[in-house]
């Protein structure tokens, strides 16, 4: 019934051309135009070329909005749509149907970041570092699971899908700017920037998984030292994200409504 | 044995009493509707039933169950229409029903389920693109796809055209004559006739008439109205036996009276006697509309909360 109900909502999403444009297309159009305006050289005090920073960042920007734009926004839509209280008529259990909606937003988010990183790769020359894989993977997931939790904060939080829609893009769209997504960090950027960016979780898991895409790091994508023999390790950027996540998920729980706002 | 037992159920909303003392049985493989206008606590009392809303108190047993905690078994035997429509457009009517029916562990099958729903060849058509009569009927599919003892249709035809209404009352008669028990609600008094077999008239979260809808007509529509038309006043040289129970409005006399035969005998001799002409003349039955806008009007002149 789990993976039936999965397959029935990526369905769902390969019939909204909005969401597959804003899920799938957009990171590789932001890869390719911010690729091409600051031209595919390396980038001053990172030691990494353009693509090489920016592939792993926009494949994490489009796990971000698989896992937390679209799933909190197509959720809000179904309850306004009284397809959420519909559903609970059903024998369908309703953690099933929550799951089945994550697992699909998952799934939405693994192929995005899939196209983003085999596009960074064979347009751009991405290296892709094998051995840091399963580091890259347990990140990405980690990552998925934090945002979808946020996502579910965000329905239970918002009444309608307007709302949910406006939020979200209100705490993604700045955020991005501050976690090393959109823009590059250089010297010149002023020191509170990363440190705004430090408090919430998306900074965390760009980093994190950015650095399965550095080679100034040597190591296996878990524990990386570096030239000078200091340890960087990936594990408080994954506690920020299950910090994150499970707040939301206990906030989700409390107050997610299945009703539509009474009209 | 009944198919939903009902008994003193009470529910308030923000201190308003949306449902009052309610108590009611619905035998198995009846159709029971509860018609009543907006507000009267019609769906309040269905989702109580269905399980979507707890009761304040009063006791509600629906399939031997309680709906509160045996919801997933109960589920699992009910089929629902509620009364907002709540459907995916990017899915076809296939894909619809076909989502639904692996939620139940033994659904009937699909192909029968689009030929009674008499949606077999708009099967591929997207949602979206559909007239609210079939994506009501495509609901109801939905309602039946579990193959379910018990269906609640909560206002299935409300903003629907003529023929699409028709058509839906074909389609309830049908899951009636097939054995399931139907809880419907409507505010038209003609459903209600056409479809059920017994009914409860709520008003203000009561229940001010309940009975099968000739035992209903035959209590409550006591009276008939004799009819012609009049100028303004009374003819001259009216029967002076009938001049003080006539009353003229609106180019009308009209006389309301529990056996009209005598009245139409004097009237009649009186008209052939003078010459009057009295071609205009009606004589029709109190019907249960006009009982049961009787009966609405009378309980909401009453105040908030008056007990009958």
């Amino acid at each position: 019934m789990l993976i039936q109900e999965a397959i029935h909502q990526l369905r769902l999403f390969s019939r909204r051309p909005a969401a597959v444009f804003f899920v799938i297309a957009m990171p590789l159009v932001l890869l390719i135009v911010l690729t091409q305006l600051f031209g595919n050289e390396k980038i001053q005090g990172l030691g990494l070329n353009t693509a090489q920073f920016y592939t792993p960042a926009l494949a994490v920007f489009g796990v971000v909005m698989a896992c937390f734009t679209y799933l909190a926004v197509s959720t809000a839509t179904a309850r306004d749509l009284g397809i959420l209280k519909r559903v609970r008529g059903t024998p369908m259990p309703p953690a099933v149907y929550i799951c089945a909606r994550i697992i699909a937003v998952s799934v939405i988010a693994f192929v995005s970041l899939v196209l983003v990183i085999a596009t960074g790769a064979l347009v751009f020359g991405v290296e892709i570092i094998w051995e840091r894989a399963p580091a890259a993977a347990v990140v990405a997931v980690a990552g998925a699971l934090c945002f979808a939790s946020l996502g579910m904060m965000v329905t239970a939080l918002f009444r309608s899908s307007e709302t949910v829609q406006a939020a979200s893009s209100a705490a993604i769209m700045p955020l991005a700017f501050v976690s090393d997504i959109f823009v590059r960090p250089s010297t010149e950027t002023s020191e509170w920037v990363p440190l705004i960016g430090n408090l919430f979780p998306l900074r965390h898991f760009s980093i994190a998984f950015q650095r399965a895409f550095d080679y100034a790091y040597e190591g296996n994508g878990f524990a990386l030292p570096d030239a000078d023999g200091v340890v960087y390790s990936i594990l408080p950027h994954m506690g920020v994200m299950a910090l994150w996540g499970i707040g939301a998920a206990i906030i989700a729980a409390r107050f997610f409504r299945w009703e539509p706002r009474a009209i | 044995m009944s198919a939903i037992s009902v008994s003193q159920l009470c529910k308030s909303y923000d201190g308003r009493q949306a449902v009052q003392d309610l108590s009611f049985e619905v035998q198995k493989g009846e159709t029971f509707a509860l018609l009543g206008p907006n507000g009267a606590g019609k769906t309040t009392t269905i989702e109580i039933l269905e399980g979507y809303r707890q009761a304040d108190s009063g006791s509600v047993s629906v399939l031997g169950l309680d709906p509160e905690k045996q919801a997933a078994e109960l589920k699992r035997r009910t089929g629902l229409v509620l009364q907002t429509t709540a459907l995916e457009p990017e899915l076809t009517i296939k894909e619809t029903i076909t989502a639904f029916a692996r939620l139940y562990g033994a659904p009937r099958e699909i192909a029968a389920v689009l030929v009674d729903v008499n949606l077999a060849h708009l099967q591929d058509n997207r949602v979206g693109n559909l007239s609210g009569g079939q994506k009501r009927r495509l609901e109801i599919a939905l309602g039946i796809v579990g193959d379910p003892e018990l269906i609640f249709l909560d206002e299935p035809t409300t903003g629907l055209d003529p023929e699409a209404r028709r058509k839906i009352w074909t389609l309830i008669q049908r899951l009636n004559d097939n054995g399931s028990t139907i809880v419907l609600s409507s505010h038209y008094m003609d459903e209600v006739q056409a479809l059920a077999s017994r009914m409860a008239i709520m008003v203000d979260g009561q229940i001010a008439a309940e009975g099968r809808p000739r035992d209903l007509q035959r209590q409550h529509c006591t009276h008939s109205t004799i009819r012609f038309d009049a100028d303004g006043k009374l003819p001259a040289g009216f029967p002076a036996k009938l001049a003080p129970i006539t009353t003229v409005h609106d180019g009308h006399a009209e006389l309301v009276l529990e056996d009209p035969a005598p009245a139409l005998g004097i009237l009649m001799s009186w008209a052939e006697a003078e010459g009057h002409d009295l071609s205009s003349i009606s004589v029709t039955r109190q019907n249960l509309e006009d009982i049961y806008l009787q009966l609405v009007s009378q309980r909401q002149a009453k105040p908030q909360g008056a007990t009958p």
